[in-house]
């Protein structure tokens, strides 16, 4: 499939996974591929990254589910913190990181809750209101917060390899949860840096590595450089250049539409371009 | 930037007795991840590593548990473990880790925040929202690092947003993993020693005055009779800060002065 077909797939409304890890390895060409759609009026369940910046710019999102929004080297996402601060996010659901694991296993287990001690005491439990407590049926009576499932409409993530078959195989350190995003969908789409026949994924990782399986992906695009500017680590690092560039326009809303107007008005081959262009001019 | 001379010609500077003082906040925890938040934490847990805490687990700030101990910022030799983000959240509710986090604002009970300035649901100034601090608090000993002591962190009320979770505020079993350990600043080592947890005043760094912590502090602080001044690192822990773990003077750059 392409980046384009995927976003032909989804609708207004919907309730969107995306994988990944602040500003690591962030299905961005996905992400980019929505900019230049239509789509709107989105429930989005991320470990915040620019991702959310994007679409939270683009006025895509009308409801986050997160526990952070970050650049990683930079603390705080400029553009996440505007619609933040000027109240152009409607919904804002803010739960502790364990949280959102827990409510992602809960969708990918088929499970309308999960228990955990996390939320309790602190905010979580104020500024979401309609999250319920459970109290252990057994002797020990324990209070616990009961983490609703997070169900997805579909989930977008974006590995190292794939095969044709949606096999997804990460060669990073770090699987992140894209896999509970997956399984936690009704349908998922995977991007890939390269699409490999099954039998090469054995190459470059042990079977342990093939983190995705096919049964939870519903369509595979390769798209390498698919999730610049952050990392997509062994095949590469973050752009940080590219990342302050990004957040220095960001940040100054008189600088955000001529970067806008530079780097994502047009289709992924002109974003890389665009991209190639910068670095040239940055060495020169 | 602030130096005191201790024994022959060692010029320790602030940042220097701020690693000690982090260092310390893990002395006796034995087998636990020591996970630190920022350069100096980070210096610390190394340096108790390295010397009175060899039991630690440290990570090398990515996915992977540490085998050796690093200089900030370079590959660990060996590594004896990934510790990818699943992993860590899963450690977080098995206990065996104390965490080191920065804060915000910070309040007379423990509350900490770094989600947002000002009403929440429209804050005059977003930060990184709840992160794990919530699950942190009520799994895990916690101890604080605050680079820049000041009225605005520690504020005369009550944070404006609980993301870790101070004392008072659970009950019954929910508590029992509940544990605030200490606050490391850039003036003082503090703990919540008082009567029912008020924060107490433990030392001062050299070159700090007790009237000078009271006045960054926007609340009152228990002073005990007897304030000590944060221990003086030694030689060796020296050669391990300057020579071993931070030779590029990292800890310059979030301590100044």
């Amino acid at each position: 499939m392409s980046a384009d077909e995927v976003v032909g797939r989804l609708s207004d409304g919907m309730t969107l996974g995306i994988g990944g890890w602040g500003s690591r390895r962030k299905p961005m060409a996905l992400v980019r591929a929505i900019l230049r759609s239509g789509l709107r009026d989105l429930t989005v369940v991320s470990y915040g990254g620019p991702d959310i910046g994007l679409l939270a710019a683009a006025g895509r999102i009308r409801h986050l589910v997160t526990a952070f929004v970050t650049l990683d080297s930079i603390p705080l996402e400029p553009h996440f913190r505007s619609a933040r601060e000027s109240g152009t996010l409607e919904r804002l659901t803010e739960y502790d990181e364990g949280m959102l694991l827990l409510g992602l296993t809960a969708a990918a287990h088929r499970l309308p809750f999960l228990p955990t001690r996390a939320g309790l005491g602190s905010d979580v439990l104020r500024v979401n209101p309609e999250l319920r407590t459970v109290v252990s049926p057994y002797p020990d009576g324990e209070e616990l917060v009961a983490v609703p499932a997070l169900r997805l409409d579909a989930a977008l993530v974006h590995l190292n390899r794939a095969d044709r078959q949606g096999n997804g195989q990460y060669l990073g350190p770090d699987p992140y949860m894209d896999d509970l995003f997956c399984a936690a969908a009704d349908a998922a789409y995977l991007s890939c840096e390269r699409l490999v026949d099954t039998a090469d994924l054995q190459k470059e990782g042990s079977p342990g590595s093939v983190l995705v399986p096919r049964w939870s992906v519903t369509g595979v695009v390769e798209a390498p450089g698919g999730a610049h500017f952050t990392s997509c680590v062994p095949d590469y690092d973050r752009d940080e250049p590219f990342q302050r560039a990004y957040a220095q326009a960001a940040a100054d809303p008189s600088a955000w539409p001529a970067f806008e107007q530079r780097f994502l008005s047009g289709d992924e081959q002109d974003y890389r371009a665009a991209v190639a262009d910068l670095r040239a001019e940055a060495t020169r | 930037m602030t130096t005191t001379t201790t024994g022959a010609d060692l010029a320790v500077s602030r940042a220097e007795y701020c690693v000690i003082a982090c260092a310390e906040a893990w002395r006796g925890d034995g087998e636990v991840l020591a996970a630190a938040m920022g350069t100096v934490p980070t210096l610390g847990a190394r340096l108790a590593k390295l010397t009175f805490e060899p039991d630690l687990l440290i990570t090398d700030g990515e996915a992977r548990l540490a085998a050796d101990v690093p200089a900030l910022g370079a590959a660990p030799a060996a590594v004896e473990g990934a510790l990818p983000y699943r992993k860590h959240l899963e450690l977080v509710a098995m206990g065996h880790r104390h965490v080191m986090m920065g804060a915000s604002q910070l309040d007379r009970h423990g509350n900490q925040n770094i989600s947002a300035i000002g009403d929440w649901s429209r804050p005059s100034r977003q930060l990184l929202g709840m992160r794990g601090a919530p699950g942190n608090t009520v799994n895990n000993p916690t101890s604080y690092w605050i680079p820049r002591h000041s009225t605005r962190v520690f504020v005369p009320g009550q944070v404006d947003v609980v993301s870790g979770v101070g004392y008072g505020r659970l009950n019954g079993p929910t508590g029992r993993f509940h544990d605030l350990r200490r606050i490391v600043t850039d003036l003082a080592v503090l703990d919540f020693g008082g009567e029912g947890h008020a924060v107490r005043l433990l030392s001062v760094h050299p070159g700090v005055t007790v009237d000078q912590v009271i006045a960054a502090t926007g609340f009152p602080l228990v002073l005990p009779g007897d304030i000590a001044s944060t221990r003086d690192p030694s030689a060796e822990e020296l050669r391990l800060i300057r020579e071993v773990l931070d030779p590029r003077g990292a800890r310059d750059r979030e301590v100044r002065g």
